[in-house]
């Protein structure tokens, strides 16, 4: 259970596929526009319940419960041996040599 | 009684929302035909150089240092012929409070909405212009709400767009986080209408003119250190502002510099397709913007763009994915400098560039932006190995964007890929016709001129031929 006035995270479908604009491609055609969106739970609530939060600047949004005070998990990446390289490599053209 | 809130319902009303969120009227410099009044329109809704330089200088933006690149300058000179390899330098712009140069581009924005007395900005970017609003919205105490294309179908993020997601909202802003696809500008549409805050739109005179800052200050102190202004400045281009205002600032200067577009290769990719979207490395600085909103800025999110490159272009040149994250680990190599990629196409670019000029010449890179987890050519690459992308060394030129990227074996193979200039130029005028469905006048014929660098002469033939 997710307490009421959580921050969290939610998700809502704003345009299903039938909905989307003219222009798109197909493969962006067979699937809905979808939006996340964080704010404050409105109401205790389960995870995967269709709920009401409120924003940042105060606005209503509703959608699936996806996550309670959601946090990000981006990083350095893994090694990447070929960088290394390029460090080697630039520093031996531009200060290397024979003397 | 409730407005209908279907797509074609929404954009339908987008003149009357665009009107009522940015405050201009585009219809006063409208000639009712192709040309229309660029110069009245910068200059009755813009600021001066001055009006801006006191805006910036009073939010902390600007002024940022120049800094010569004597390693990889070095480096260029160790892959040129002798005597070439002119002098390299960057503009430290990731030194602005947001962490580019796009902080220039908000603080105008932002300014004008607090001045027109409204309550928030809303602007639609995945980029660093998001950090740029977010940060000048804080510091004028205004509500922000940024809207990013940042996930495909199967809820896969670009690191790179997670990352500005973060620091906007580390800078109080509210994130909407969309799938892929173009109607990104219909949620934007339904936001400015519910809220009533300004469209702090890229494209706006205001954002603009809030670029000349840095090509006037480039200049200024070109002159101040060395005496003369820098024989050529390389901007990456995507939706042409960046190289529009440093220009118009060059050009306030007095300043005769030979203004070069830098873009990184993604021919063949799709911008709109769902599948392609996390195939690419680069979500900003690459030809899926430059070249469209090149050949007809007025693609934007507002009537009239006020980023037309094509009138400043004297050279655009594209550069591989793989070239620009060589560069970005040779200048943390060799400067002792870690800046974002996006932001180092310009100096790729610049590198091949310089070993064209002769060893007394100088030419800038007039931006870097901020780096951290995410966006960084570390998890950059991490992330295209994770999306089927081959990574190898080897010759860049056989580097197929949604397939490989290419990173050079030598930095002697980084080239600059000249980009047809009169073929785009041809492209902007036929895409005007076709639009407007009138015979050209002759206001028409030298707006086209214009808009295109050229002259009345090329103009017509070009015309002739359609």
């Amino acid at each position: 259970m997710v307490k009421k006035g959580t921050w969290v995270l939610i998700h809502r479908n704003i345009l299903e596929p039938a909905e989307r604009a003219p222009q798109v491609p197909d493969d962006t055609k067979k699937v809905p526009l979808e939006m996340w969106i964080k704010g404050y739970l409105q109401n205790d609530a389960e995870p995967g319940a269709e709920v009401e939060v409120i924003t940042r600047t105060g606005r209503k949004e509703t959608g699936t419960l996806l996550e309670a005070e959601p946090y990000y998990k981006h990083d350095y990446g893994k090694f990447v041996p070929e960088l290394q390289v390029i460090s080697e490599q630039v520093r031996e053209i531009a200060f290397g040599g024979d003397e | 009684m409730a407005l209908a809130n279907d797509y074609n319902s929404v954009m339908s009303r987008k003149g009357e929302i665009m009107k009522k969120s940015v405050g201009i009227d585009y219809s006063s410099f409208e000639s009712g035909s192709i040309a229309f009044d660029y110069e009245k329109m910068m200059r009755e809704t813009g600021y001066t150089l001055e009006e801006m330089q006191k805006i910036q200088h009073s939010v902390h933006v600007g002024n940022t240092p120049i800094i010569e690149l004597r390693n990889i300058t070095a480096l260029a000179r160790k892959c040129a012929k002798p005597g070439y390899g002119a002098r390299i330098f960057i503009k430290d712009e990731a030194c602005n409070p947001s962490g580019s140069f796009k902080a220039r581009r908000a603080a105008n924005s932002v300014y004008h909405a607090k001045r027109l007395g409204f309550k928030g900005v809303v602007t639609a970017t995945s980029g660093n212009y998001g950090a740029a609003v977010a940060s000048q919205a804080a510091m004028a105490g205004l509500k922000c709400i940024v809207v990013q294309e940042c996930y495909d179908s199967k809820g896969v993020g670009q690191p790179e767009i997670i990352e500005k997601a973060r620091k906007c909202e580390a800078l109080g802003a509210e994130v909407v986080q969309l799938s892929v696809g173009p109607e990104l500008f219909y949620k934007f549409l339904l936001l400015l209408e519910e809220t009533g805050y300004f469209n702090a739109s890229l494209y706006t005179p205001f954002g603009i003119a809030g670029v000349e800052t840095l090509g006037y200050e480039l200049s200024m102190q070109f002159r101040e250190k060395f005496g003369k202004d820098p024989d050529v400045v390389v901007c990456t281009n995507a939706g042409g502002g960046n190289l529009t205002g440093t220009a118009r600032g060059l050009i306030k200067a007095g300043a005769a510099t030979k203004i070069v577009g830098a873009s990184v290769d993604l021919s063949g990719l799709h911008m709109a397709a769902d599948s392609q979207f996390n195939k690419k490395s680069f979500t900003t600085g690459h030809t899926g913007f430059g070249m469209p909103f090149s050949t007809w800025p007025d693609r934007s999110d507002v009537p009239r763009s006020a980023a037309r490159p094509l009138r400043y272009m004297d050279r655009y040149v594209t550069i591989t994915q793989g070239d620009v994250f060589y560069m970005t680990e040779a200048l943390a190599s060799l400067e002792g400098l870690e800046k974002g990629p996006a932001g180092n196409t310009s100096l790729a670019a610049a590198f091949a560039l310089a070993q064209e000029l002769p060893e007394d010449q100088m030419i800038v890179v007039q931006e870097t932006e901020y780096t951290g987890a995410g966006k960084h050519v570390q998890p950059q690459l991490t992330f295209a190995r994770s999306n089927g992308i081959e990574v190898y060394f080897g010759d860049p030129k056989d580097e197929v964007p949604g397939k490989n990227i290419v990173l050079p074996s030598h930095p002697s193979l980084i080239k600059a890929t000249d980009q047809d200039l009169d073929h785009m130029r041809r492209s902007l005028i036929r895409t005007a016709v076709n639009t407007y469905k009138v015979t050209p006048t002759e206001e028409d014929i030298a707006f086209l001129a214009e808009e295109t660098k050229t002259d009345v002469a090329f103009v017509k033939e070009v015309l002739a031929t359609l």
